[in-house]
């Protein structure tokens, strides 16, 4: 192995054969997206004018976007109490926790809504007709993982025997030690762990497509089947949420340690 | 503990600890009753049959054409894009971070591996019906260009072949984030010592490097086998549902009237997750090994 | 003709020189240390040498031969590292090996060498043993074993016994030394602990700031050091400025006091001295009055218990010196006593004083414990 100063050729290669593979499928969307539809050539931006004017798109992007938050408040809600607990009093259960995180690989999305749809077929419609029941219910279990490998590393990270008694021996109650010390302690790691989530719900289209629910990866996919040039607009929106939420979870993580990279996305 | 001095109110340990029992009951009522409740519906209702009772028909029927070809096929398409996904991936995570690289690319490589492993779905299936579909930009290039007609050869997107190259797209990505850390623990020293003992790059490779590198290269593999497995948005987007793949085929149940049993679907997803559970049983010693060796 | 030679190794790292012109020697079968504080440039020089790293300018020879653009794993070279670096996927006995199965050869000879060199380092009955399995202190002889098993011609160890405990160490060096001896192989050893140094090696260099301070024998390191750092850096010393006032008897002054130091005889007067006395020369009695010639008189301030003897810092007027004394007197001389400091006219050593400051040792980080 000789000491080696500058890259080796070898490794120019594959890293442009990666960036090739990454940028291509890319730059040829943003060339779709430009193309009129009449003459199915360049420029013309009318296919973002269409999806900009386009009610369904509003409808189904805002309706995505509250599911997501809706799945980020129950998550933190159930998650971080639990979370902590584990951490103060009963860290025998963290293994166990750990265990149940691996359960999405064995039970994924497309397993987990044929059980879904048929273990509540008879559950009242408030929820299993309503994407705010039905779906969300769905997707924080489908957020779990990402949830839990940032909140743990977030609580492993700060002392929290000393922070709890600490506080508790300055006299506060429960209530105030949960929401005044140890909340803003793991600020990062809960928002990390929100960033995944927005993603994942921004982009889970199994569940929504076999639950018959008109989230905006459905409206993408109708767009899709019906549309010629136009979903290319769509496509590269949906990927600059992606960017961004990545870019929010970069933003917020900057100078810790393990970072979560997992996937969000639906796939 | 140091915290039993603070609540000197309750009387006994196990009452407190039993609190705190109590405190996680909300957690596991949730993932009881939307993981493991539904979860064991599909594995019960797997074996019910249409009119009451029980059956082994819908687990015997999966063998037969055209499921087990569903089963073949998924099995083989998660197979390859594993396969070529984690020796393409492990190729490009140790090129951006060996010796001579400049620091910046890994970084770089970091953050667009975290947004392309999340793009999938339905906008990455557009986005190669733009690149390799009939009047996709790459084809046109090919076919004005360099006068390749790749539809002409019989190629096509929107078969087997179609859904590999698109699964690439993010299974590159994943294996490039799973595998950094691993060989981030490939010490230098080793590296130095087998050059000074007089191996050959490849020697090092062949005697230390993969060896040491194989526990956490076959979880990977495993991680993007399962992961290609489970897909559905992307085939799905791509093909419409024309490609045999299991999710699909579970997938026509419920947004078509392909099939007309819910616990034959049931069982579809049954076989799903005996194929899943067995490589989790394979990755999870996988990943204590290669624990073990990093230290 | 020296076995093994460095000519004129630069290397320089952005703005940084860590290596500002270094020639050193050794002879065949030679034990030579590069002794030094963190960043001075000897594990530098070590890694040039090892061919892991390309000087800007100078050039390594071994045997008559430039091996300067030599790949390093045609160097014939063994190399001991600071930690870490035996395969973890392989026994002791596999790593041993492995330098001798990329040559090839029979796997019976092999194993036969193997087994000897298992033996020379205590550990025979240890073969099967994976790296995870074993003491810091048997992994670094595993690593010795595996860089003698390919009988190279240069022996190179980087600091191997910094990651250990104090009493590995101590047996480990001796070993390391034993064995050297008994193969008669050159070896170039690098470390940060003077008394490392000075136990085990045929030679020193001092470095300091990518420079040779000075090349010598142990002893002639320790009782005649050339340059204010390495009278600094090895052992403890006093270093009194003062100023010649007669060089016929060579009187100075230091501070008021008139000392007499023999080897400022020849000296003209006016000059700007540094006299260098060992702790260990320093005679301390009760003070009664000024004290006699030659004296320094003072008070004492700490004791610092150090084992069969104890050292003492006196202070006071024109004095500021340690003196280290048998422990049963220091129990004489307890702190707040006044006492009379005799300084030795012959043993004293004197350095000229430039206009530079004085370098001062950084603290050394303690036992580096990963």
């Amino acid at each position: 192995m000789k000491p080696r100063r500058f890259m080796a050729p070898s490794a120019f290669v594959w890293l442009l054969l990666g960036g090739a593979y990454f940028f291509i499928p890319l730059l040829a969307t943003l060339l779709f997206s430009l193309k009129s539809i009449q003459t199915g050539k360049c420029c013309t931006l009318s296919a973002y004018g269409w999806v900009i004017h386009n009610g369904d798109f509003w409808h189904t992007i805002k309706l995505s976007f509250l599911l997501a938050l809706e799945t980020i408040v129950i998550s933190l809600v159930l998650f971080v109490p639990t979370i902590y607990l584990v951490h103060l009093k009963v860290p025998r259960l963290r293994p166990v926790i750990a265990f149940l995180a691996l359960i999405p690989f064995v039970v994924p999305p497309i397993v987990m809504v044929v059980g879904l749809l048929d273990f509540y077929r008879g559950s009242p419609t408030w929820f299993y007709d309503q994407p705010w029941g039905f779906l969300v219910a769905a997707y924080v279990i489908l957020a779990f993982p990402y949830m839990f490998f940032s909140l743990d590393a977030g609580f492993r990270a700060i002392d929290v025997h000393t922070l709890t008694e600490a506080s508790q021996s300055l006299g506060a109650s429960w209530l105030t030690t949960l929401f005044k010390v140890i909340l803003p302690n793991i600020r990062v790691a809960a928002l990390a762990g929100s960033f995944l989530a927005l993603a994942i719900v921004m982009g889970e289209f199994t569940i929504a497509n076999l639950a018959q629910f008109h989230t905006f990866p459905i409206f993408l996919q109708y767009v899709n089947e019906t549309q010629a040039y136009r979903p290319a607009a769509l496509t590269l929106l949906s990927f600059g949420i992606t960017w961004a939420a990545m870019l929010g979870l970069l933003f917020v993580g900057r100078g810790r340690g393990a970072r979560p990279t997992l996937l969000a996305g639906g796939r | 503990m140091a915290s039993e001095a603070l609540r000197p109110d309750l009387a006994s340990g196990r009452r407190r600890l039993s609190l705190a029992w109590v405190g996680t009951l909300p957690f596991f009522a949730y993932t009881l009753l939307f993981l493991f409740l539904p979860a064991g519906e599909v594995m019960v209702g797997a074996f019910k049959g249409v009119h009451r009772g029980w059956t082994l028909s819908n687990i015997r029927l999966l063998f037969h054409e055209p499921y087990i070809h569903a089963y073949r096929t998924s099995i083989e398409v998660s197979l390859v894009t594993a396969l070529i996904g984690g020796a393409v991936g492990l190729a490009i995570a140790y090129a951006a971070i060996r010796e001579g690289t400049p620091r910046w690319i890994r970084s770089i490589l970091t953050t667009f591996s975290g947004v392309a492993a999340n793009f999938g779905g339905i906008p990455l299936a557009f986005a190669f019906i733009a690149t390799l579909g009939t009047i996709g930009v790459v084809t046109q290039i090919l076919k004005n260009q360099l006068h390749i007609d790749l539809y002409a050869h019989g190629f096509t997107l929107f078969g087997k072949t179609g859904v590999e190259i698109v699964y690439i797209y993010f299974q590159l990505p994943l294996m490039i984030l799973v595998i950094a850390p691993a060989i981030d623990g490939l010490k230098r020293e080793w590296r130095e010592a087998a050059s000074n003992l007089g191996a050959s790059p490849y020697q090092f490779w062949r005697y230390v490097g993969l060896p040491v590198l194989m526990p956490s290269i076959l979880g990977a593999v495993i991680l993007l086998f399962g992961n290609a497995f489970a897909a559905y948005a992307t085939a799905y987007g791509l093909t419409s549902g024309v490609v045999p793949l299991v999710p699909l085929v579970i997938g026509a149940y419920y947004t078509g009237n392909v099939l007309s049993n819910p616990h034959f679907a049931q069982a579809l997803a049954l076989g799903m997750f005996v194929v899943l559970a067995v490589m989790m049983l394979i990755y999870i010693p996988l990943q204590r090994r290669a624990a073990r060796w990093a230290r | 003709m020296a076995y093994l030679e460095l000519q004129g190794l630069h290397r320089h790292f952005g703005d940084v020189k860590a290596l500002d012109g270094v020639d050193v020697q050794l002879e065949q079968g030679e034990f030579l240390s590069l002794l030094g504080p963190s960043g001075c440039g000897k594990t530098t020089a070590l890694r040039l040498v090892a061919g892991f790293d390309r000087p800007d300018a100078g050039s390594i020879v071994v045997d008559g031969k430039d091996v300067t653009n030599t790949s390093p794993s045609k160097r014939d070279m063994g190399m001991v590292f600071q930690a870490y670096s035996l395969f973890p996927n392989m026994t002791a006995t596999q790593n041993v090996e492995f330098g001798l199965r990329v040559r090839g050869g029979h796997r019976a000879d092999r194993h036969k060498r193997v087994g000897e060199l298992l033996e020379l380092i205590g550990l025979g009955h240890a073969g099967d043993r994976y790296p995870h399995q074993l003491s810091g202190g048997m992994q670094q002889r595993v690593a010795l074993a595996r860089a003698l098993a390919i009988e190279p011609r240069v022996l190179l160890l980087d600091e191997p016994l910094s990651a250990l405990d104090a009493k590995v160490r101590l047996q480990l060096r001796e070993e390391i030394r034993r064995i050297q001896l008994e193969l008669g192989i050159t070896t170039l050893y690098v470390t940060h602990d003077q008394e490392e140094a000075l136990s085990i090696s045929d030679h020193v260099a001092v470095m300091y700031s990518g420079r040779i301070e000075q090349m010598g024998s142990p002893a002639e390191m320790y009782s005649a050091p050339a340059t204010p750092f390495v009278a600094e850096f090895i052992g403890t010393m006093n270093r009194l400025e003062a100023t010649v006032v007669d060089g016929g008897s060579g009187a100075v002054e230091h501070r008021g006091v008139t000392l007499t130091v023999n080897a400022a005889r020849d000296r003209q007067r006016g000059d700007r001295v540094l006299v260098l006395v060992r702790p260990e020369t320093v005679e301390l009695s009760p003070a009664n009055g000024d004290g006699g010639p030659n004296t320094l008189v003072g008070e004492v301030i700490t004791q610092t218990f150090l084992g069969p003897v104890t050292r003492l810092k006196i202070v006071g007027g024109a004095a500021d010196l340690i003196a280290d004394v048998p422990t049963a007197k220091a129990a004489t001389l307890p702190v707040g006593t006044r006492v009379t400091a005799t300084l030795p006219a012959q043993g004293a050593r004197l350095l000229e004083l430039t206009d530079e400051p004085l370098p001062e040792i950084p603290e050394e980080p303690g036992p580096a414990g990963r």
